[in-house]
């Protein structure tokens, strides 16, 4: 039951349905992070969170080429990566309070959601430590010579580690599917991209590893789908290795709680005003006729919806029993 | 029986279990060798201590992968490869070169199976080249096995023979958990009898290596051999042991230690390691916290120095514990 496609990409057609679906999922991760920051100031959630506002269209962007066989690996700012690849909404609300039924059963929490069903192989708390991962991956999609592909993603910081050019290199080396995804969103915790990125320039690192790197525009949904499509493309052709380096903000702190005194007083707030992903999105779609604005309207409203019945029951739930400390730390011991 | 050196043992099991299953991997530096270079000569090296020969003509690249010399990405290929339905095994080659891999085994590969609440399991062996005795100096010639024993999440496997090596090696590639596989070098070429065909070996279960009633010797690695030599020179002397070899120290088979002990009440615990938060200061806290009421006299603990690894010869052998310190401490916990 395709539709024919209205908006002529390059090299994947978008239709109707997957603009609908692509706006449905950004304003999804938007909406949970927006209400994750409005809910940890009342103390219920315990430990600290990274939120993802503003650079959903990265997220989504890039999940919106892969299917469910395909892997990505995330980082301490997952929450989107794991909406957009699929993720259960409730489940992941649950987990983020650590609740018996979330969707790690409570015991990975905010920095440690995974979904195997799904293809997204983790969020990770280390800085740097998901790119190898997905290298690995990458030798499985390889050697099962299925076409999937494995995504890194990874931001400024994590672009300056060594593991991080250890992985590019072994991608390289074995001319494995692994694609890079950089969200330089300006800050690594509380220290300007500006200043810890030697060169200012992260795809340019990456071609100095001998794979092909674009920049984009991470705010423009249609600029990551394109950049992205022609990557994920030639690695599933057998083509190997590459970048994409996303220029992209965050509305939020590096955790919540966060002063943001590395910042300028106004400078979220006009980020908001000229970097929001879903602005960009629905005056575009809106301008060139491929959507109504009620059509999006109408996903605001069931997106609130959603988030509304997650936290009400995550907040319903209960916590794991004592007896989860000692499962799972080994399959047989 | 066939008899066979450790090495080709380890061999064995690679060569029947990657026979056997196609999803186990094998990827490290040289673990092949030859790739790329003047000579075009494939397998050039078989792994450093050849252990992995013949595996790249037999089974291609696509399953056994030389990879520059990058430990975190070989570690974290190899746990991204189990996550996504293979069996890697991964060669670290020096055990001491775990300190440039150690997030990838501590952080990641350890944990995934617990934080991510039990859903995925991660089937990755990682093989460890240790020991001193080979004058390789303090990079090149650690145990390490200690400090990674002390991580949950982690199997740890020490074998100090040619026959537990195989069966071992066989039983964690047919796991479903992280495993480190300690191989001490100077046990590579130690021979012993070793059958054809598969076969495991439990882990969390000792070997009694000896037999004996007077004291009990634990003892891991190229230390057996050694507490052989020493119990075998004491039963002459009509002092007879019970020498353990606990084969992994997670999972650590602390019945078998703790009821021998119930017959000798004595305990010896010898440990290449040194000795500060090690297997040998563990297995002795372990006694005394379970086994105190059955100790005629203080535990005795032969280990390295809380020193480096020394290169000379001469500091090198007083490093190492010898056998003739092995049956000084069996005569001194006699004496008590």
């Amino acid at each position: 039951m395709a539709t024919p496609p209205i908006h002529p990409t390059t090299l994947a057609p978008l239709t109707r349905e997957q603009l609908l679906r692509a706006y449905r999922q950004m304003k999804t991760i938007r909406e949970f992070e927006e209400r994750l920051h409005v809910e940890i100031q009342t103390g219920e959630i315990p430990g600290f969170t990274h939120l993802y506002s503003g650079q959903e269209a990265v997220a989504v962007g890039v999940c919106e080429l892969l299917s469910d066989a395909d892997y990505i690996v995330s980082t301490h700012r997952g929450h989107g990566h794991c909406i957009a690849k699929g993720c259960d909404v409730v489940g992941m609300m649950k987990e983020i309070y650590g609740r018996h039924d979330g969707l790690c059963k409570g015991k990975g929490g905010s920095m440690h959601i995974a979904d195997f069903d799904k293809g997204m192989l983790g969020a990770n708390g280390i800085v740097g430590g998901g790119q190898p991962l997905a290298v690995g991956a990458a030798i499985a999609c390889r050697n099962r010579g299925d076409g999937t592909v494995s995504i890194a993603f990874g931001g400024d910081g994590s672009s300056n580690q060594g593991t991080v050019f250890e992985a590019m290199n072994l991608a390289v080396v074995l001319k494995v599917p692994a694609l890079f995804v950089w969200e330089n969103n300006g800050y690594g915790e509380h220290t300007g991209a500006d200043y810890s990125v030697g060169s200012r320039d992260i795809a340019g690192r990456c071609r100095g590893f001998g794979m092909p790197a674009e920049v984009c525009d991470g705010s423009d949904f249609f600029a990551v789908f394109e950049t992205m499509g022609r990557m994920v493309s030639r690695a599933r052709a057998g083509q190997g290795p590459a970048a994409v380096e996303a220029r992209i903000t965050r509305f939020f702190g590096h955790f919540e709680g966060d002063p943001q005194l590395y910042r300028a007083k106004d400078e979220t707030k006009r980020l908001r005003e000229s970097m929001d992903c879903l602005k960009i999105f629905r005056a575009r779609v809106t301008a060139e006729g491929w959507l109504e604005a009620g059509e999006l309207d109408a996903i605001d409203s069931e997106v609130l919806a959603l988030i509304d019945r997650a936290v009400a029951e995550a907040r319903a739930s209960s916590p794991p029993a004592e007896a989860e400390l000692y499962a799972d730390v080994y399959a047989e011991y | 029986m066939p008899i066979k050196s450790m090495r080709d043992a380890i061999n064995d099991a690679l060569h029947l279990e990657m026979a056997r299953d196609p999803s186990i991997i094998v990827l490290g530096e040289d673990v092949s060798g030859g790739a790329g270079g003047t000579s075009g000569e494939r397998e050039a090296s078989g792994g450093i201590f050849g252990v992995t020969k013949g595996l790249l003509p037999r089974f291609g690249d696509h399953r056994v992968i030389d990879t520059p010399i990058s430990e975190s990405a070989i570690i974290g290929a190899a746990g991204g490869a189990a996550l996504a339905g293979l069996r890697p095994v991964a060669e670290l080659m020096f055990a001491d070169f775990v300190g440039v891999s150690l997030d990838q085994i501590f952080n990641q590969l350890a944990k995934f199976r617990y934080m991510f609440g039990g859903k995925t399991n991660c089937p990755a062996v990682i093989r460890l080249a240790m020991g001193a005795g080979m004058n390789m100096g303090a990079q090149h010639s650690q145990t390490m096995y200690s400090m990674l024993t002390s991580v949950p999440g982690l199997k740890v496997v020490i074998p100090s023979n040619a026959y537990d090596a195989k069966g071992l090696m066989i039983t964690a590639l047919r796991g479903n958990d992280p495993v480190l596989f300690f191989e001490h070098k100077a046990l590579y070429p130690r021979k012993g009898e070793v059958p054809d065909g598969a076969y495991t070996i439990p882990f969390g279960e000792a070997s009694l290596v000896r037999e004996g009633e007077h004291v009990t010797v634990v003892a891991l690695a190229r230390m057996v051999p050694f507490a052989e030599k020493a119990v075998d020179a004491l039963a002459k002397e009509g002092i007879t042991c019970d020498l353990i070899d606990p084969r992994t120290t997670s999972p650590m088979d602390e019945d078998t230690i703790l009821e021998s002990i119930e017959n000798t009440g004595r305990l010896v615990v010898v440990d290449e390691s040194n000795p500060r938060c090690s297997v040998a200061s563990d297995i002795a806290g372990m006694v005394a916290a379970r086994g105190f009421h059955s100790l005629k006299a203080p535990v005795q603990l032969v280990t390295a120095p809380h020193t480096p690894v020394p290169f000379a010869r001469e500091l090198e052998r007083a490093y190492v514990p010898s056998p003739t310190r092995i049956e000084a401490a069996i005569r001194a916990v006699m004496k008590d």
